[in-house]
């Protein structure tokens, strides 16, 4: 009785309690990046690192591991994992090329066709990994293989290279797809820059990213995602179709992968069959540091975006400090040591609330 | 006992997994507002008994009857559709997931129109508070606490209470105490007296013959896939029971025979084997 008094006392709305940080564990993520932006923001001040052009650099970085990370983690969520993002973007920018010149397909018809086979694929990873039950892990290691090998194989056969470029795609589809973009206010020499030289990428990421915070937070499919991650048979027994929810899932990754392909296609004028095995690994770093649970279950749309600003500034800060280039990845290290600790403190902590409240 | 018509029953029903026969001949019957305790050792087949009610295994042969008429369960899904709902050990639940959240999973009340229709969270954890209070849980005021933070028993409590809601008239409670202190395992046996109250079926897994005796009404004591006692409360004494589900030897029988073993051997116990 008088347990019930304390609680209902001590609760009040929007106190800073430690219970509500946890209901908001992308405050961690959000922390850690500021800790990170004032950290190299102070190391490389000197070159310029705060700077609109500069902050274009690690932003344009991060965009594109973050259009991917969304999606990756969405599956991660779920207690899924995608690797054949890794040959899926560069599938994306040479079907997109190879669509124009070999076939002198429409622009958009091209870019379609492009996204379309990358959800075929996509489909074809869900459909393995809920009927076969084989961790996706496996399957899209596979799949991974199996589409790097196509790229190399089919761009030889249809276009005799592996290097294809992409020339004058239109004002509009540069514009959208792949161009740089500067924004700034007044007269010559007492100009205020808003922003310089960031990407369409960068615009894409973000707005990806609010349509992906209104489905996993706002909509009831969001729920339908943690649920199926946090115990996929409970969430069957409610009546959620697991199945086809998890295709849908994997359909969403694989065509966020070919669009970042599309869109380094349509910037740099050239696409290669290169895959990106770097991308795979910078994704779930990008993930796991912005908070979601690698056992699934739990994460945040602001978490990951959050985590890959971090990991962009990580990754591209060190070239604006004097520190060794070397030590970049060792620091990626470390961040993501720290924050699969914080994860799974965060996950014990928020389980055992109710041992360590009672007295 | 009472001459009101079973919910649920089973007539003579068997389950094998190829050549392993679990159960054998089972006849059981459920009535509104009954509890059925399902007694048994480890590997009796208790579990494998409610998973052919919950809809998780059919039946090699036998009928399942709702409301007098044979019914199939080919699902899950079909079970708890047609008002039979099982809550496991854990309760079920998602860890992570708000209270309201949890219990609406598959569900969820939304407001706004078209693509645009989004969660209503206000009126999940409302309803959701609402609904484990009334089962007398006033300690769970918030709905947007973790379900990882609850006890054991409150989690139990939430499962249950969310069955009823949604229109739940079988209960089946695999084991709901086994992982609680008594303190706990009193608050869910409560619980499972308000749901009988409330006109509902329970059936109730469990190795404990106290917690048994607590809330039954009708005993069915499992040995080897059989029912080997089928009894109502205070027809058996807690030793029969205890006898029972220890296999038909006696408590008494192994006391004597580990009080002679010690008598014989300078006060110490038999060795373990
Ligand atoms: N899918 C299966 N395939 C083969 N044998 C099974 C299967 N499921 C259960 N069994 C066997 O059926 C027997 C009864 O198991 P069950 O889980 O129903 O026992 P229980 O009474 O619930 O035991 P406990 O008290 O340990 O939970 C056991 O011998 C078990 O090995
Ligand atoms: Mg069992």
């Amino acid at each position: 009785m008088s347990d019930k008094q304390e609680t209902s006392g001590s609760k009040g709305r929007g106190a800073l309690s430690l219970q509500s940080i946890f209901r908001r564990p992308d405050a961690g993520a959000a922390a850690g990046f500021f800790v990170i932006l004032v950290f190299f923001g102070y190391f490389g001040a000197e070159n310029n690192f705060l700077t609109a052009l500069g902050t274009s650099t690690w932003l344009n970085f991060a965009s594109k591991v973050g259009i991917v990370a969304i999606p990756v983690g969405f599956l991660m969520i779920a207690g899924e994992m995608d690797i054949s993002i890794g040959a899926l973007i560069p599938a994306g920018g040479i079907v997109l090329a190879m669509a124009v010149n070999q076939f002198g397909m429409n622009f958009w018809l091209a870019c379609a066709l492009s996204l379309g086979i990358a959800g075929a694929i996509g489909a074809i990873n869900g459909f393995l990994v809920t009927r076969s039950k084989v961790p996706s892990l496996i399957v899209t290691l596979a799949t991974l293989f199996v589409v790097a090998g196509l790229n190399s194989y089919v761009s030889k056969q249809l276009a005799g290279t592996t290097q294809h470029s992409l020339q004058d795609v239109g004002p509009v589809s540069e514009f959208v797809l792949g161009d740089y973009h500067t924004l700034a206010f007044g007269a010559e020499g007492a100009q205020i820059v808003l922003f310089q030289s960031l990407q369409s990428s960068f615009f894409i990421w973000i707005a990806f990213a609010v349509v992906c915070f209104f489905i996993l937070h706002m909509s009831p499919w969001g729920n339908w995602i943690i649920a199926m991650g946090g115990d996929q048979q409970s969430a069957r027994n409610a009546g959620i179709p697991t199945g086809p929810l998890k295709i849908v899932l994997f359909v969403l990754s694989a065509m966020a992968a070919a669009l970042v392909g599309i869109s380094e296609a349509v910037l740099a004028n050239t696409a290669s069959t290169t895959t990106q095995f770097g991308m795979i690994f910078n994704s779930i770093i990008c993930v796991v540091v912005g908070g979601v649970l690698l056992t699934g279950g739990f994460g945040t749309v602001t978490g990951i975006v959050f985590g890959t600003l971090t990991f962009g500034i990580v990754f591209q800060g060190i070239n604006f400090t004097t520190f060794d280039k070397d030590l970049n990845l060792l620091f990626i290290g470390a961040l993501l040591l720290i924050a699969v600790l914080m994860n799974e403190t965060f996950r014990r902590m928020a389980t055992n609330w109710s041992a360590t409240k009672k007295s | 006992m009472s001459d009101k018509a079973p919910i649920l029953a089973l007539r003579g029903v068997n389950k094998s997994f190829g050549p392993i026969d679990v159960l054998h001949d089972i006849n059981i019957e459920v009535r509104a507002g009954e509890v059925l305790c399902l007694l048994g050792d480890n590997g009796a087949g208790k579990s494998t008994l409610i998973k052919l009610m919950s809809g998780v295994h059919q039946p090699t042969s036998g009928k399942i009857e709702m409301d007098g008429a044979v019914v199939a369960l080919p699902t899950p899904r079909a079970a708890s559709e047609k008002g039979i709902a099982t809550v496991h050990q854990f309760g079920g639940t998602f860890p992570l997931m708000s209270i309201g959240r949890s219990f609406f999973v598959g569900v969820e009340p939304t407001k706004g129109w078209g693509p645009f229709k989004v969660y209503d969270r206000k009126t999940a954890n409302e309803i959701a508070v609402k609904a484990v209070q009334d089962f007398g849980i006033t300690r769970i005021d918030d709905g947007d606490r973790l379900v990882g933070g609850l006890s054991g028993g409150e989690r139990q409590s939430l499962a249950i209470a969310r069955a009823v809601h949604f229109g739940a008239r079988v209960l089946i409670l695999d084991e709901p105490t086994a992982a609680l202190g008594v303190k706990q395992a009193a608050h869910v046996l409560r619980i499972v007296n308000e749901a009988k109250r409330r006109g509902l079926a329970v059936i109730f897994i469990t190795h404990q013959v106290m917690h048994a005796m607590a809330v039954g009404d009708h005993f069915a004591v499992l040995i080897r896939g059989a029912i080997a006692a089928d009894f109502k409360k205070g027809e058996r004494t807690r030793e029969e029971i205890t006898d029972l589900m220890a296999g038909g030897e006696t408590m008494a029988g192994l006391e004597a025979s580990i009080e002679g073993y010690m008598a014989d051997h300078a006060g110490h116990p038999p060795p373990a084997v």
